[in-house]
């Protein structure tokens, strides 16, 4: 019993302790999944016919496919907007001081610890017919009538935005923290601009971080059931409302099904695209 | 010259950066501080600025029985959740950190795919599993589908805590005669024990808020929390919302202030 192999490693722990987790993701994960898959290849609802029908009405049906097409361009839009707003955070917090990096970190932490109903309802009075844009508006004269801004493309990608946020500031403000900040100075002395130094030097070294935060914020905006549903209301539909009609109001569970494996491998190529990226940029980020 | 220039460019430069952050940092901050605003408001509607203050709201809320009882529904699922997560969760992250083998590096993938993949389909799937093998939706399959989607935030964070443990000092530990179990308990969870916590915060705190998943796995007497408000808001816009979403809103503010005095959120763990 004493007589423990002296090689034997201490610092590391037996695979035995991943099986428990393993088990219940094999149970409850993938077995559920692997269901979804297989209940999507049958023509009827009882799930007795083979065939790839629930596919075929989606890939031939121009409203599926809108659907489809207006949810991976929202997911566009969204993250374009995090990327342009967030990485002068990133940028920020690199300049000030260790208290202002604290207060940026918990106004950029806060969002994403707040219930995302709550955030969603906050977007609602704020874009409302008697919100506070549109009240700041007609009291400063500068329009009559209110603006349409709720259930519109415009306040669904920023209410995203704002919710989203963090997912995309927090990998950038890491991988800002990972650049050398004498290339910064060695650029500049060497007589280029500030503006040069950041399209050349900063943005190209902190592509992993790009890539990263991208990632994170397209997955999360695409599938964010509540803001768009709330935000967008009845007119505008995305996957994710699509996918719950189909398989609770209309109970068409292998239509549903169908449509989850499509937006699944929608995710899944989007994810491995910015992979694929982020592995090419490591290499660029180091040389 | 040409240096005066060149201070422009940079004067430029750092004023678009500075105020396109400070317009970022408000539109982060904003929403919550509107509905804290509105949630003290003396009228009937969410006008902002509103006509007046009161605490009306809020002592409408304590009348709220179904906001309780759905309130009551959440925190047990995300308590049961968040529990098994760590368990589940912390065993796996100390299997699969540091290991170099491909069984470590796919099991790590795995667990973390309920990060990125949507919820909604897993939640779907999941119910179609339950309802073949005759498994009725109940609290039970509502902990089974949180847990799913709750512990790659425990994994994750103790595998950053544990990628930062001196190896050095689980070998010095060996070598004075510690057995493995005394210096697990008595070196290792000390030290990823902010780690654990972090994950667990963030575990408790989405299963709390999760729809997607309870959506598909609740019963018809399981009301949850985010669940109600979200009804609540499709059918009206109800100010008592807006007086929950304000202790909602407080109660995070107050957590996130304890943890960062127990775990420090640092970006390092959140990434």
């Amino acid at each position: 019993m004493g007589a423990a192999p002296a090689s034997r490693d201490v610092t590391s722990y037996g695979m035995g302790l991943a099986a428990p987790l393993a088990l219940f993701f094999l149970l409850f994960f993938v077995a559920p999944l692997l269901q979804l898959f297989w209940l999507s290849l049958h023509n009827d609802t009882a799930g007795l016919h083979w065939g790839l029908g629930q596919y075929l009405h989606f890939l031939t049906d121009p409203f599926s496919l809108g659907v489809l097409g207006s949810t991976l361009l929202l997911g566009a839009e969204v993250t374009a907007v995090c990327l342009v707003l967030g990485f002068p955070i990133a940028w920020l917090y690199q300049r000030v001081g260790p208290k202002l990096q604290t207060v940026i970190i918990l106004i950029v932490l806060l969002p994403l610890l707040t219930s995302v109903v709550v955030r969603t309802f906050a977007w609602i009075v704020i874009l409302g017919r008697q919100g506070i844009i549109n009240a700041t508006l007609q009291s400063l004269g500068v329009i009559d009538t209110p603006l349409k801004l709720l259930y519109t493309q415009f306040g669904v990608v920023i209410a995203l935005a704002q919710v989203q946020m963090p997912l995309m500031t927090l990998p950038l403000i890491t991988a800002l923290g990972r650049i050398d900040p004498n290339l910064d100075d060695a650029s500049c002395s060497l007589g280029a601009g500030s503006w040069r130094t950041f399209f050349r030097i900063v943005l190209p070294l902190s592509l992993p971080g790009v890539i990263a935060g991208c990632t994170l914020t397209y997955a999360a905006a695409i599938t964010a059931f509540i803001t768009q549903s709330l935000v967008g209301g009845g007119q505008m539909l995305f996957m994710p409302m699509y996918l719950y009609q189909q398989a609770s109001t209309l109970q068409n569970w292998p239509f549903a099904a169908a449509i989850s494996i499509i937006f699944l491998l929608a995710v899944l190529a989007v994810v491995s695209v910015f992979t694929t990226l982020g592995r090419l940029s490591r290499g660029y980020g180091g040389a | 010259m040409s240096g005066r220039k060149r201070t422009l460019e940079a004067f430029s430069f750092e004023l678009v950066m500075t105020l396109v952050a400070i317009i970022a940092l408000i539109l982060i901050i904003a929403p919550s501080l509107v509905v804290l605003i509105v949630s003290f408001t003396s009228g009937f509607s969410l006008r902002f600025p509103p006509p007046g203050y009161s605490l009306r709201w809020y002592a409408e809320l304590w009348d709220a029985w179904q906001l309780h009882f759905a309130a009551k529904n959440s925190l047990i699922v995300a308590l049961w959740a968040t529990g098994l997560s760590v368990v589940l969760g912390v065993a796996a992250a100390l299997a699969i950190s540091r290991s170099q083998r491909l069984s470590a590096r796919l099991l790590d993938s795995l667990f973390m795919s309920p990060l990125v993949l949507p919820a909604l389909a897993f939640g779907l799937a999941a119910l179609m599993l339950f309802s073949l093998v005759g498994l009725p939706v109940s609290p039970l399959t509502l902990v089974i589908g949180h847990t799913v989607v709750c512990v790659p935030y425990v994994v994750r964070n103790t595998v950053a805590a544990l990628a930062q443990l001196e190896p050095t000092l689980l070998e010095s530990s060996a070598v004075l005669g510690a057995s493995r179990l005394y210096t697990f308990r008595r070196i290792v969870l000390p030290l990823i024990r902010p780690g654990i916590i972090a994950g667990a915060f963030i575990a408790f705190m989405s299963s709390f808020d999760n729809v997607p998943v309870s959506l598909f796995l609740r019963d018809a007497a399981t009301d949850m929390l985010p669940i109600r408000m979200w009804q609540d808001l499709e059918g009206k816009l109800d100010v008592t919302i807006a007086a929950l979403s304000g202790v909602l809103i407080i109660a995070t503010v107050a957590m996130v202030a304890v943890m960062e005095r127990v775990t420090g959120l640092s970006p390092r763990n959140s990434e």
